[in-house]
C-alpha cells in the first residue's frame, strides 16, 4: 500500500477512534490526536508536520542485550551499531575502514609490527559519548579487559584472549603485544564494540550495570525508551563524529510472526523489514508492490548440506561425491526459492576478497551419482538402498523444524536420493535442541543448515575446518562435520599468522580447492536475504559483511525529510550495491 | 474462619512447591537450553558456550538449581531472566500492562454481551433469538481464536483499511484514541470466545432461578415483571458467576497467547511462549509461579465472595 493510501486510512482510523471514545466526532477529536500533528507522526518513514523523521525497522525477534560486550544475538546487532562504534568497520566491499581509530593498524603505517605481535592504534580525538565525556584510550583499554574479565559475561572471546600488557601512551594512542600473531584479530575489532569506562566506575557487577538497561555510546543514535516485548526507540545524536545522522528518530519494531511481519509491510506499519526478511516465496508478490523497494541481497551464509564424516556411511569421498552429483540445486533454487539464493561451490561468500571463483562446477546428474556408487562397490540390497560391508546406505536429516522451505528441500532430496539408493530420513527439531548438543557434539547423520563461515570478512575458518575444531572429539570449536585434512590444517594455521593480504588469499583459495573435494559439507547455495523498505528511505546501503541491515543507520534519510546529507533535498545519491555511499567520516552533518 | 483460611493456605504451599518441582524439572528436560541460540555464531567457540554455562549456573546439577532458585524466590528475589539481564518481576511487570488492557476490555465486552444474551436467551426461552444465540456460541466455541484474528485482519485492515493490523498502539502517537482504535479488534476477536461461555453459562443459571418459588412468590405480590428480573432474578443467578470469574481471573493476568501473537499484542502470553523459545528458565518459572498463583488465589477469592454474597454457604 502506497503512502497516500496509508495516510487516508489513517485518517479514517481517526474517525472511527473519535466514535469509539465518545460517539460524538468534533468533541471526541481532541481528546484523539495531539494537536501539534502528533497524528501524523504514526504513518512512518514520513517527515511529519512537528518535523519528526523516523523509520520503523521491523524485526522477528525481540532485541534484549543492549550492552554490546555481553553475550548476544544476531537481531541486537541492528541496535548495537546505532548506539556505539568499533575501533574500526568493515565496509560492504570487505576492506577493514577506520572508526574511532584514526587509522587502521597494519603492517605498512606500523600499526601492525612485522611480527604481528606488538599493535598500536591511533585514535579520533573529536570524539563524544552521549552523556558528553570524552573518548579516549581508557575506553578501549577498559573495553578489552573486560571482555576478558572471568566473571563477565562476554560475548565471543577469541582473539581478545591472545591481547597483553594493554599500554595507554595518549589519551589518543594505545598499544598492545599479542601472544601469538593472529591476523583475523582486525576483523574481530569491527565487531567490538567500545563502552565507556566512566560508566562502569562505580558498578560492583558490570553483568547488573545500569548501562545494561540505558546504554551510552558514541554512535549516531542516543539510547530513547524500551518497551519491552514491543519496540526500542532510538533518537538522533547530534553530535556525532561521522556522517550523520538525519533521522530524529530510529524505531526498531519487534513482530515475532514472519507472516505478520510481512503484512504489517504492506499495510504501511513498519518501514523498512530487518531479520528476518522478507520469506523468498513472498518475493514474486513483494517486488511489485508500489511504493516500496524490495531486493535480494547477497548474505555471507552458506545453505549446505552438512555431513558427519564419523557416520560411516559418510567415511567415504565417493558416497559423499554421489550425493552431490544427486543433489539438484537449480530445481532447489529455481523451484523452492524462487530463484532467489546464489549457486555456489564453496564455504566462502562469493562477495569476499577471498572468494576462490575457480572451483570445479558440480552438474545435477544422477546417472553419475549411480555409476560412483557402483564402482564404489556399493550394491542395491533386497531393499533397492545400496549397502557395503554390512553398512547401508541410509542416514538421517534434520533442519529447524517449521522452516517450510527446508522442509520441502528435504522431501525433494528424500526422492532423488531414494533414486540413486540412498534412503534418507526427515528427523528435523525445535531449534533450541536442534542447535543444542545435538549439533555442537555431533550427534546427528546430516542436517541442513545456513552457516556464517566467516567472522566479519575475515576468511580465517579454523573454527569451522580444522581438525582441532572438533568438539565431539575433545577439540573447542564448530567443526561439527568432524573433517579432518592435514593439509587443510596446515594451510589454516599459516593463514592465521600472515598479514599480507596477497599472500593469505592464495592460502584460502587453496583451502577452498580441497574442501571442494573433500566434501565435508554439500554446498546447495549462498544466501540472498530479500530486503524491502519504503522508497522514500534514501541512503540505504546493505552490508553482507556485517549481521544487519541496520549497521548504517546514520546514513538514512528520508526523500521528503529535513535532513538530507550536505543539506540538499533529492541528492543523486541512491542506496545500490554497484555504488556503495563513500564514508565521508571527517564530514559533519549538514555540512 | 481462620481455620478455613490456615488450611487453604498449607494446601496453597504444598501445591506451589509440586508445581514448581514438576515445571522446573520438565522444563530442564526440553534439550538445548538457552545457550543454543548462539551455538551457530560465526566465531564463538565451544569453550564460550562453556564459560557461559558456567557464569550462568547451568553446569550445576540440577537439584542444586532448584533449590537455589526455590531458596531465593522464598526470599522474594525471582531472579533474573537470562535473554534480558533485568529481573524477572519487572520483565512481567512491563507485560501486564497490555494483558490488563487486552483482557480487562474484552472481559468488560464479555460479561456486558454475554449476560444479556444469557439472560434474553433465559426469558425468551426457544424463541429465534435463544436458538440464534445457542448456535452461535456453538460456532464461536469451536472456531479458533486465531481464524478470528485473521479473518478480521484481512476484512478490516487489508482490505478496508479501517482498523490496525496489530500492535497496541502507533509509534509516535501513543494517544488514548490510538489505544482504543488498536484494542477494539484483538478485544471482540478474544471476548467471541468469551461470550459465547458466559452466556451459556448465564443462560443456565437465570433458567435455575426464574422457575423459583421467590420468583412466583414476588410476581403475585405484583412486582413488575422488569424488577422481578432485575433483582431477584439475576441477582441470585450471578451467584454461580463469581465462581466463574474467579477461575477466569488468572487468564485475565496471564494473557492469551494466540491472539497476542496474532496482534502483536506485547502481552504475558507471548512472553510466555518466548521466554520458552529462548530457554529463558527464570522468567519462564516466574510466569508458572505467577499464573499458579493467580489460580489458586482467584479460587479463593471466588470462595470468599460466594460466602460474603449468599449468607446459606458457611466457610468450614
Amino acid at each position: 500500500m502506497s503512502e497516500s493510501t496509508t495516510r487516508r486510512g489513517f485518517d479514517r482510523r481517526k474517525i472511527l477512534a473519535a466514535l469509539a471514545v465518545g460517539g460524538g466526532g468534533v468533541i471526541a477529536w481532541n481528546l484523539v490526536g495531539r494537536p501539534d500533528g502528533g497524528s501524523q507522526a504514526s504513518t512512518t518513514a514520513m517527515s511529519t508536520a512537528d518535523g519528526v523523521d523516523s523509520v520503523v525497522v521491523g524485526l522477528s525477534q525481540e532485541p534484549t542485550v543492549f550492552n554490546p560486550l555481553m553475550v548476544h544475538g544476531e537481531v541486537d546487532d541492528g541496535v548495537l551499531f546505532s548506539l556505539f562504534d568499533p575501533l574500526v568497520r568493515m565496509d560492504p566491499d570487505g576492506l577493514v575502514q577506520p572508526h574511532l581509530a584514526a587509522e587502521v593498524p597494519s603492517l605498512e603505517n606500523g600499526g601492525i609490527s612485522e611480527d604481528g605481535l606488538r599493535w598500536r592504534v591511533r585514535l579520533r580525538d573529536d570524539v563524544r559519548w552521549h552523556d558528553g565525556r570524552p573518548f579516549t584510550a581508557d575506553d578501549v583499554k577498559f573495553t578489552l579487559e573486560l571482555i576478558t574479565d572471568p566473571d563477565f559475561r562476554a560475548w565471543r572471546t577469541s582473539g581478545h584472549t591472545l591481547v597483553r600488557d594493554i599500554e595507554v601512551v595518549s589519551p589518543t594512542e594505545l598499544t598492545w603485544r599479542m601472544e601469538e600473531p593472529f591476523a583475523p584479530y582486525l576483523s574481530f575489532l569491527t565487531e567490538t564494540f567500545i563502552v565507556p569506562r566512566h560508566t562502569f566506575e562505580n558498578e560492583a557487577d558490570p553483568n547488573n550495570a545500569a548501562f545494561n538497561q540505558a546504554p551510552i555510546g558514541t554512535g549516531p543514535f542516543k539510547w530513547g525508551a524500551r518497551m519491552a516485548g514491543d519496540h526500542l526507540e532510538l533518537v538522533a545524536n547530534p553530535d556525532y563524529f561521522g556522517e550523520g545522522p538525519y533521522l530524529d528518530l530510529l524505531i526498531f519494531k519487534y513482530i515475532p510472526d514472519i507472516t505478520v511481519l510481512y503484512t504489517q509491510f504492506k499495510s504501511g506499519g513498519i518501514d523498512l523489514v530487518g531479520q528476518v526478511y522478507i520469506s523468498p516465496d513472498n518475493y514474486d508478490e513483494a517486488r511489485k508492490l508500489p511504493g516500496m523497494v524490495v531486493e535480494p541481497v547477497l548474505a555471507s551464509s552458506v545453505e549446505s548440506f552438512y555431513l558427519n564424516l564419523a557416520r560411516p556411511q559418510f567415511r567415504e569421498l565417493a558416497v559423499r561425491q554421489a550425493l552431490y552429483a544427486a543433489l539438484d540445486r537449480e530445481a532447489i533454487i529455481g523451484s523452492l526459492y524462487h530463484g532467489v539464493p546464489q549457486i555456489t561451490e564453496t564455504f566462502m561468500p562469493q562477495q569476499s576478497f577471498y572468494h576462490n571463483p575457480d572451483l570445479p562446477v558440480q552438474e545435477y546428474n544422477p546417472e553419475k551419482a549411480r555409476a560412483i556408487l557402483d564402482a564404489a562397490g556399493w550394491r542395491p540390497g533386497s531393499d533397492g538402498i545400496r549397502e557395503k560391508n554390512g553398512v547401508r546406505l541410509a542416514f538421517e536429516n534434520s533442519t529447524t523444524s517449521g522452516d517450510h522451505l527446508r522442509e520441502m528441500v528435504q522431501q525433494y532430496l528424500q526422492q532423488t536420493f531414494r533414486e540413486i539408493g540412498a534412503e534418507m530420513t526427515i528427523a528435523n527439531l525445535p531449534p533450541a535442541v536442534m542447535w543444542g548438543d545435538f549439533w555442537t557434539q555431533s550427534r546427528f547423520d546430516s542436517v541442513i543448515v545456513g552457516s556464517t563461515y566467516l567472522i566479519g570478512a575475515d576468511p580465517d575458518v579454523t573454527n569451522r575446518l580444522h581438525s582441532k575444531s572438533i568438539t565431539a572429539q575433545g577439540g573447542s570449536g564448530s567443526n561439527n562435520a568432524q573433517y579432518k585434512n592435514s593439509e587443510v590444517d596446515a594451510l589454516l594455521d599459516k593463514a592465521a599468522r600472515t598479514f599480507d593480504v596477497e599472500e593469505r588469499r592464495k592460502l584460502y583459495f587453496r583451502v577452498q580447492e580441497i574442501v571442494r573435494h573433500d566434501l565435508p559439507l554439500l554446498p546447495i547455495f549462498q544466501y540472498k536475504n530479500v530486503f524491502g523498505r519504503s522508497a522514500d528511505i534514501k541512503g540505504f546501503e546493505p552490508n553482507s559483511n556485517t549481521r544487519t541491515e541496520s549497521w548504517n543507520a546514520a546514513s538514512w534519510y528520508l526523500a521528503n525529510g529535513d535532513k538530507q546529507p550536505g543539506g540538499e533535498r533529492d541528492p543523486v545519491r541512491t542506496s545500490s550495491r554497484a555504488g556503495p555511499v563513500p564514508r565521508l567520516l571527517s564530514q559533519k552533518k549538514e555540512g | 474462619m481462620l481455620r478455613f483460611l490456615l488450611n487453604r493456605i498449607t494446601q496453597i504451599i504444598v501445591l506451589l512447591v509440586i508445581v514448581s518441582v514438576i515445571g522446573f524439572f520438565i522444563l530442564n528436560l526440553i534439550p538445548g537450553g538457552p545457550l543454543a541460540q548462539y551455538a551457530l555464531d560465526p566465531g564463538m567457540t565451544q569453550a564460550d558456550i562453556e564459560r557461559l554455562k558456567e557464569q550462568l549456573g547451568l553446569n550445576r546439577p540440577l537439584y542444586v538449581q532448584y533449590l537455589d532458585w526455590a531458596w531465593r524466590l522464598v526470599q522474594g528475589d525471582w531472579g533474573q531472566s537470562f535473554r534480558d539481564g533485568t529481573s524477572v518481576l519487572s520483565v512481567i511487570g512491563r507485560h501486564l500492562f497490555a494483558t490488563l488492557l487486552l483482557m480487562g476490555s474484552s472481559t468488560v465486552i464479555a460479561v456486558a454481551v454475554g449476560s444479556w444474551v444469557g439472560i434474553r436467551g433465559a426469558t425468551h426461552r426457544y424463541s429465534t433469538f435463544d436458538h440464534v444465540a445457542t448456535i452461535a456460541a456453538m460456532v464461536a466455541l469451536s472456531i479458533p481464536t486465531f481464524w478470528f484474528g485473521l479473518v478480521g485482519i484481512y476484512i478490516f485492515s487489508l482490505q478496508l483499511g479501517w482498523l490496525p493490523a496489530g500492535n497496541m498502539y502507533t509509534v509516535g502517537d501513543e494517544s488514548v484514541g490510538d489505544y482504543l482504535l488498536h484494542l477494539i479488534m484483538p478485544s471482540v476477536v478474544l471476548a467471541l470466545v468469551h461470550i459465547a461461555i458466559w452466556s451459556r453459562y448465564m443462560r443456565t443459571a437465570t433458567l435455575d432461578v426464574i422457575n423459583q418459588d421467590f420468583v412466583k412468590t414476588a410476581r403475585a405480590k405484583g412486582v413488575s415483571e422488569r424488577r422481578i428480573l432485575m433483582k431477584h432474578v439475576v441477582g441470585n443467578a450471578l451467584l454461580p458467576m463469581i465462581t466463574l470469574a474467579g477461575m477466569q481471573l488468572p487468564s485475565l493476568l496471564t494473557g492469551a497467547l494466540v491472539t497476542e501473537t496474532v496482534f502483536t499484542w506485547p502481552g504475558m502470553g507471548r512472553l510466555f511462549l518466548d521466554s520458552i523459545s529462548y530457554g529463558d528458565y527464570p522468567v519462564v518459572m516466574g510466569l508458572l509461579m505467577f499464573s499458579a498463583i493467580l489460580v489458586i488465589f482467584g479460587n479463593l477469592i471466588a470462595d470468599i465472595a460466594v460466602a460474603i454474597v449468599d449468607p446459606r454457604i458457611r466457610l468450614s
